[in-house]
């Protein structure tokens, strides 16, 4: 059964990933993007292409924009992925306003905005999913990223309190914390670091963007009708025992 | 729209989102404690006034809505 579905920073990493993996399932898939469209939008063998669409989910006008866009060429938002998210590293004594403030807003702000918005119809027709990429640090923590540690345990809170909320309606919500995965915003740290962190990760490795992606399916799925207000750590064990 | 065609459409909204009889949406009616309505009730009940009647409610606005009369008057207000 095809379905409506909206990956906010869907151009690619792990927003991407789901893209895909909703895509080959014969999904309609919208996504938004910031920087670049993806390379491909796909369409091949019988799926349907991405509806791309550029947009800033830190502007409240451009959302209800993309919305608006969505409704109107594939139909209401019945499954919600919010992948959009920065990393603005540094210690916090070096952490400026602008800077601590730009990754709250995209990071857990648009999380706000865009649930609010994907909410009214799922209400309405008495069933949605809702899924949000948060991280291993939200509960873990790492220095120099009180920013994006701050904003990706906020997405924890205000994931369950959603949750809670629209529960009796039959919409879910739910967070995925991954680890350490293959990713442009990874791609940032040295190949010493990422060889560090990656000896602290039982499992020895980094994940391929897929495998967060597979989770995001399976609690987009009717299978996970049941689970609602979970955290699933996809980290290879990075955070056993939070 | 004449008065009784506004509130009849009001009341199809409330007989539609709260699931109650028509007969019960009387202007004193309070919509937690004669309409049994929780809180998710009432706020798909504004978004399906806003959108029947083409108005916007700001939450700010619904303080002190307690009963279909206030509400019906409040939806009047904005037409």
């Amino acid at each position: 059964m095809s379905r409506v579905v909206l990956v906010t920073g869907g151009s690619r990493g792990i927003g991407l990933a789901c893209a895909r993996r909703f895509q080959a399932a014969g999904d309609r898939v919208a996504i938004t993007y910031r920087t670049a469209p993806p390379a491909d939008f796909g369409g091949r063998a019988g799926t349907h292409p991405l509806f791309g669409v550029p947009c800033d989910v830190t502007e409240p006008q451009a959302v209800e924009a993309a919305f608006s866009s969505i409704e109107a060429e594939i139909g209401h938002v019945e499954v919600l992925v919010c992948s959009a998210g920065v990393t603005d590293d540094g210690l916090l004594l070096r952490m400026g306003e602008v800077r601590w403030a730009r990754v709250i807003e995209t990071d857990l702000t648009a999380c706000y905005r865009t649930t609010k918005r994907a909410l009214g119809p799922m209400l309405k027709a008495r069933s949605g999913r809702i899924i949000l990429i948060s991280s291993v640090v939200a509960y873990l923590g790492n220095a120099g990223q009180a920013n994006y540690a701050a904003a990706k345990a906020g997405q924890i809170g205000f994931a369950r309190s959603v949750a809670r909320e629209v529960a009796s309606r039959a919409v879910t919500v739910n967070v995925v914390a991954p680890g350490m995965v293959a990713t442009d915003m990874l791609a940032a740290l040295s190949a010493d670091q990422i060889a560090a962190l990656s000896s602290r990760v039982p499992l020895g490795r980094i994940a391929e963007p897929d495998e967060i992606a597979a989770a995001v399916s399976f609690l987009a799925s009717p299978e996970a009708a049941y689970v609602t207000g979970a955290v699933l750590a996809v980290d290879g064990g990075l955070g056993m025992g939070h | 729209m004449s008065d009784d065609a506004t509130f009849e459409k009001f009341k199809q909204c409330a007989v539609d989102v709260l699931q109650v009889p028509e007969d019960r949406v009387v202007p004193e009616a309070s919509f937690t404690d004669d309409l049994n309505a929780d809180s998710l009730d009432l706020v798909e009940f504004v978004m399906a006034l806003e959108e029947a009647f083409a108005i916007t409610v700001d939450e700010t606005e619904l303080d002190g809505v307690e009963t279909v009369g206030q509400a019906y008057e409040l939806v009047v207000s904005k037409l």
